[in-house]
């Protein structure tokens, strides 16, 4: 192995990535478990606001469907990096201020949760557009019939919606969740340590910038490649049921 | 990537009548809105305009200018990209579909950075290049900022361009041959414009989202418009203010980029 590694001239490398220290391998294993943590809780904070987004866009009044247009026309406009740090500092603010306000000091915010709460707003957004397209896909005769049944309405989005729009939501979500891993990497500009800052750090403090960059591009690849495959099963275990179209377009 | 992009210009794009404006519900509603708005002139803090409007307009115009700069450039090299996907034989389509994935799969900002530090860090010990006319250039940050964006739009283009060639229909391509039209005339008068028209609404979601992608080239320390809202908060302490100007502006260019694309479609017909 080392004499693998010798000759090709990887052996500094290999060195510098090895998980113990004086290695920075460690380093980044704990930031692509941050960024996880982070894209898995905005994920599915983002799913909530997105499914109460989409039934208000879809059967809400007037006012509210008015306000969601507001609220997605907005976020999607708007760059992430600009909505972190105004969603960043309005939570502290709110917080600090309910925190005063009950008589407690100046509270310190997690960087977990703030990235959860900052990125699951700009999530909800995507969301919300994604989980109404596929509601809408669903023949809505499926819907009339459960309402006829007189099933309540919590009921039926767990009995009829959500199943059946699964395979509608799948890729959308899916692409979501790769946005919402990718989307962790800003939280390195407000100074959370995930993986691409510890990763610019270790580069930066032993100038070895190309090797440090390339193994989180590969972690990142890993995980991306990981959730195609992850996703292709829950989008194949959501068409169950539903004929082939494969040969049907030619 | 399907959906939320392309649903960026859907939303933009909505044109609303005055009439359908004029419901008691949105008169209120922009009531409160344009209160929120006197509030805001009033109450928040705005005497930091004056001093910082020519670096203000300096740094919108660099966002522009890198925004039009790389998706033409990323545009041109995403055509190639998805025509050696769609039809290249292995040895073009397995590495444009590498490229495509790689750079899909990676944050941008680690893309940016990798570029920036990276081969800023390897240029300088590379005596020919240190002594080429191109040095001046390569000392500042700007050309790593328009690269790397450039190499992500066509990352994202070269997918979806992948498709709009592959769903051309084939009996006009096989018309062109017919008539005996040389490949390249077949390519440059049918397939593409066809190609083009077919994603336009596409295109434009993409162009909206590489707009959104430009501020983190502040990162990298060029100044565009982002970076002049932080500095205007690491100078003066104020936050909210650059931060909502700033946002609004963003509003603002994306909006005319779904106008664009929305004239651009009607006058090809893309949009029925």
């Amino acid at each position: 192995m080392e004499l693998i590694l010798d000759t090709l001239g990887l052996a500094k490398s290999a060195e510098l990535l090895s998980l113990s220290p004086p290695g920075w391998g460690g380093n980044l294993l704990r930031g692509l478990a941050n960024s996880l943590q982070i894209a898995f809780g905005a994920f599915g904070f983002g799913l909530l606001i997105g499914l109460f987004g989409a039934s208000g866009k879809l059967y809400g009044g007037v006012v509210i469907r008015d306000l969601l247009a507001i609220y997605t026309t907005v976020i999607r406009a708007v760059p992430e990096l600009v909505l972190i740090l105004i969603l960043y500092y309005v939570g502290t603010d709110l917080i600090n201020q309910a925190a005063s306000a009950m008589g407690y000091g100046r509270v310190e915010i997690s960087g977990v949760v703030a990235g959860i709460w900052v990125l699951g707003i700009v999530q909800g957004a995507y969301a919300t557009e994604v989980l109404r397209g596929a509601i809408q896909a669903i023949p809505h005769g499926q819907i009339e019939a459960a309402r006829a049944f007189g099933m309540p309405p919590f009921m039926l989005m767990r009995r009829v919606t959500i199943p059946a729009m699964m395979s509608y939501a799948t890729p959308g979500l899916a692409n979501l969740w790769l946005i919402a891993t990718k989307d962790t990497a800003l939280l390195a500009i407000v100074g959370f340590s995930e993986l691409t800052l510890e990763t610019r750090q270790a580069a930066s403090s032993t100038r070895a910038y190309f090797t440090f960059f390339l193994a989180a591009g590969a972690l990142y690849m890993i995980v991306t490649l990981f959730s195609g495959a992850v996703f292709g099963r829950i989008e194949k275990w959501a068409r169950r049921g539903q004929p082939s179209l494969r040969g049907a377009g030619k | 990537m399907g959906p939320p992009r392309s649903a960026v210009v859907a939303g933009g794009g909505q044109m609303m009548g005055w009439r359908s404006l004029m419901q008691p519900h949105r008169i209120v509603l922009m009531a409160l809105f344009a209160g929120l708005v006197v509030w805001c002139a009033i109450s928040l803090r705005w005497d930091w305009i004056p001093e910082y409007t020519p670096l203000a307009i300096e740094g919108a115009w660099r966002t522009i200018w890198i925004l039009v700069v790389t998706t033409i450039a990323g545009f041109l090299l995403a055509i190639p990209l998805g025509l050696a996907q769609a039809i290249g034989p292995w040895y073009l389509s397995v590495p444009a579909k590498t490229f495509c994935t790689i750079i899909r799969g990676t944050p941008l900002l680690l893309q940016i950075w990798l570029l920036y530090y990276g081969l800023g860090s390897l240029f300088p010990q590379i005596p020919w290049i240190r002594g080429s006319e191109l040095w001046p250039y390569l000392r500042q940050a700007w050309p790593y900022a328009v690269l790397a964006l450039t190499l992500s739009y066509a990352g994202y283009e070269g997918e979806v361009m992948r498709g709009a060639f592959a769903g051309v229909n084939k009996g006009q391509l096989e018309a062109a041959n017919a008539f005996g039209m040389p490949r390249f005339t077949m390519f440059r008068r049918i397939w593409l414009p066809q190609a083009i028209r077919n994603v336009l609404p596409t295109l434009g979601g993409e162009t909206i989202l590489q707009l959104k992608a430009t501020p983190l080239v502040a990162t990298i320390t060029v100044v565009e418009a982002y970076a002049v809202s932080s500095r205007v908060r690491s100078d003066t302490f104020i936050v909210y203010e650059p931060l909502l100007l700033l946002a609004v502006f963003y509003m603002i260019i994306a909006g005319i980029i779904a106008l664009l694309f929305r004239r651009f479609e009607l006058k090809t017909g893309s949009r029925a």
